[in-house]
């Protein structure tokens, strides 16, 4: 049987944190199969990620050190990644479903003609045959989704499968690859980034505070930012709030911006569309702060508060301050 | 410059759906059950708004049933020129592999495209891969959240966009043929008005093009059930929630904090 692949992807030579939720999952599928897990580390200076992968699970790591893999680009690293299973045939190739993750893998699927899963909740293994579980009709429903052929290619969401940890005694073979694209064959040049700095994004974090139409205005997410930054948390909103112009749409969370799973999210004026619902369903733990008792987010939530946000979420901040 | 726009129906936002047996059906007590692609209007408003900057034409496809005609439509009614529906008992069943695949083969019939367009996902499948697996197939460039077009140089053959993706805003450049997929946060999509409504509901009857598999030369390996490796045979309802909301009571918003934070650290995700 042939072996678990898992794409390590990193940024500025520094793993993301998904890269260790794959490799736990790609880990679990290898042991369920009795196969070997390998990882794939591409990029500049990335050795210290490669011998990070080995402690956290890999048998065996391709390294691909060079120049033209520094920027994550999808070409040169979908080419290299196709080649290297074209060669040694794995059942199965997973990364995260970031961005990156989601274009690499898609155009990787193309050059195998392999089948792609993306987005993937849930993996198990029925009768030695892969079996993946994803949201689909923006979270309104799930499925179950099987793949044939020699390889399926498989993103997975942020925060669905725990991160392993790392264990330093771990050994395992580190084999240095070729890139696949020269220079002059990559068909995209990045000019400029222009870095998220200080914010926690959204789709990694562990809590998240969210406002919506109840904050009124762009000044009404002030105590929201305030609870955020106090708990590290990230900052959502409804798309009643983006519409109006109160918050940038990165912020956005629900069937037209981001799909987030936290431990905690925090509702603050958030009513609970439907929209705004299939999109932090998962949470492990939902509070709303709302006035109307009758809003629909207190049937999704845990706990609820019915009251004016703006004197509630202070109160919260103020109690956080006290207790951590 | 000959700008193509993928466009999907699908189930409205606001539909109820229920599942069958594994099947899908759904209904829409408010309005409309069907409808273009939430995502799809963004595409198609880029779309216009290069062709208004830089001259050429817009045309909008779309691949599912054979009444699938809401995102055309749509697409028409906002200003797009041309609109043609993919759709072929041979198709059905398609995974993203064979879409694209199909999607491509409609490219490469029309001959002249210099970028294509698509939204971020659409809201049913919700796969996202599509834009990027036509790139494949075609060996365009691939650009993927593209949160701003910010020049097309017709002479150089190049596209420059802003992308928004984890890491923060990175600006690329690519060469043309190129395939897009947009972010909302690219623009504001126009609302369709009754001149366009019209001509819209007479193209649909009058001209609308119908292509199936042989007019676009596709190989039948590699289209519908036959061709797709991806098979999604159960979808089923979330399980319902476990439980009722706790409402915290308290005298003052500062002890219902308090009694909140409580269970919060009970909970153990502080």
């Amino acid at each position: 049987m042939s072996d678990i692949w898992v794409w390590v992807e990193q940024f500025n030579a520094q793993a993301l944190p998904v890269s260790w939720e794959v490799v736990g999952a790609g880990r679990t599928l290898a042991d369920g199969l009795g196969v070997e897990l390998a990882a794939l580390v591409f990029g500049q200076d990335v050795q210290g990620v490669a011998q990070e992968a080995i402690y956290c699970g890999a048998d065996k790591v391709f390294v691909c050190d060079d120049s033209t893999l520094a920027d994550v680009r999808a070409q040169p690293y979908a080419g290299l990644l196709s080649k290297l299973a074209a060669k040694h045939k794995p059942q199965a190739i997973l990364a995260g479903a970031t961005s990156a993750g989601r274009d690499v893998l898609a155009l990787a699927a193309v050059d195998l003609e392999a089948g792609l899963i993306p987005d993937c909740t849930g993996l198990a293994l029925e009768d030695g045959q892969l079996k993946a579980t994803r949201p689909v009709y923006a979270g309104k429903l799930m499925s179950n989704v099987y793949a044939e052929g020699d390889t399926v290619l498989l993103t997975l969401r942020s925060r669905a499968f725990p991160a392993v940890e790392a264990d330093t005694g771990r050994s395992g073979e580190v084999l240095a690859v070729e890139p696949a694209m020269a220079a002059g064959e990559i068909a995209v040049q990045v000019l400029g980034l222009e870095a998220a700095e200080g914010e926690v994004s959204l789709t990694d974090a562990g809590t998240i505070v969210s406002g919506g139409r109840g904050v009124g205005g762009p000044e009404g997410f002030e105590p929201v930012r305030q609870l955020a930054v106090t708990l590290g948390a990230a900052m959502g909103a409804s798309r009643a709030a983006v519409d109006a112009g109160w918050i940038p749409y990165a912020n956005q969370v629900g069937q037209t911006g981001k799909t987030v799973s936290p431990d905690l999210y925090i509702a603050a004026g958030i009513s609970g569309a439907i929209q705004h619902l299939a999109g932090m369903r998962t949470s492990k733990v939902i509070v709303a702060i709302n006035k109307d008792p009758e809003a629909p987010i207190f049937k999704l939530a845990q706990y609820g508060i019915v009251g004016d946000l703006f004197k509630v979420v202070p109160a919260l901040t103020a109690e956080f301050k006290k207790r951590l | 410059m000959h700008i193509l726009v993928c466009a999907k129906q699908t189930p409205s936002t606001t539909a109820v759906l229920a599942v069958d047996d594994g099947k899908v059906t759904w209904s829409d007590p408010g309005g409309s059950p069907d409808i273009a692609n939430p995502w799809d209007e963004y595409a198609v408003e880029e779309a216009i708004r290069l062709r208004e900057k830089y001259g050429g034409k817009v045309t909008t496809v779309s691949m599912g049933p054979e009444d699938a005609r809401e995102a055309l439509k749509t697409a028409i009614a906002m200003g797009c020129d041309e609109a043609a529906l993919i759709t072929d008992e041979a198709i059905k069943g398609s995974d993203t592999l064979a879409t694209s695949y199909v999607l491509a083969k409609a490219i490469e019939k029309l001959g002249d495209v210099d970028m294509v367009i698509f939204g971020r996902q659409a809201i049913d499948g919700d796969t996202g891969q599509t834009s990027m697996q036509v790139a494949g197939w075609l060996g365009w460039t691939p650009f993927s959240s593209v949160a701003s077009v910010d020049d097309v140089d017709l002479d150089a053959r190049t596209v420059t966009v802003t992308r928004a993706i984890e890491a923060g805003r990175q600006k690329v450049k690519g060469a043309l043929p190129a395939a897009l997929s947009v972010l909302k946060e690219i623009n504001e999509p126009r609302y369709p008005s009754f001149k366009g409504i019209r001509k819209a509901t007479r193209y649909m009857r009058r001209r609308l093009p119908i292509w199936g598999a042989a007019d676009l030369d596709a190989d039948p390996d590699k289209i519908g059930a036959a061709g797709s490796c991806v098979r999604w045979p159960d979808v089923f309802a979330l399980p319902p929630k476990e439980g009722e909301c706790t409402i915290v009571k308290a005298d003052s918003p500062e002890a219902a904090a308090a009694a909140l934070v409580d269970k919060l650290f009970e909970e153990q995700v502080i």
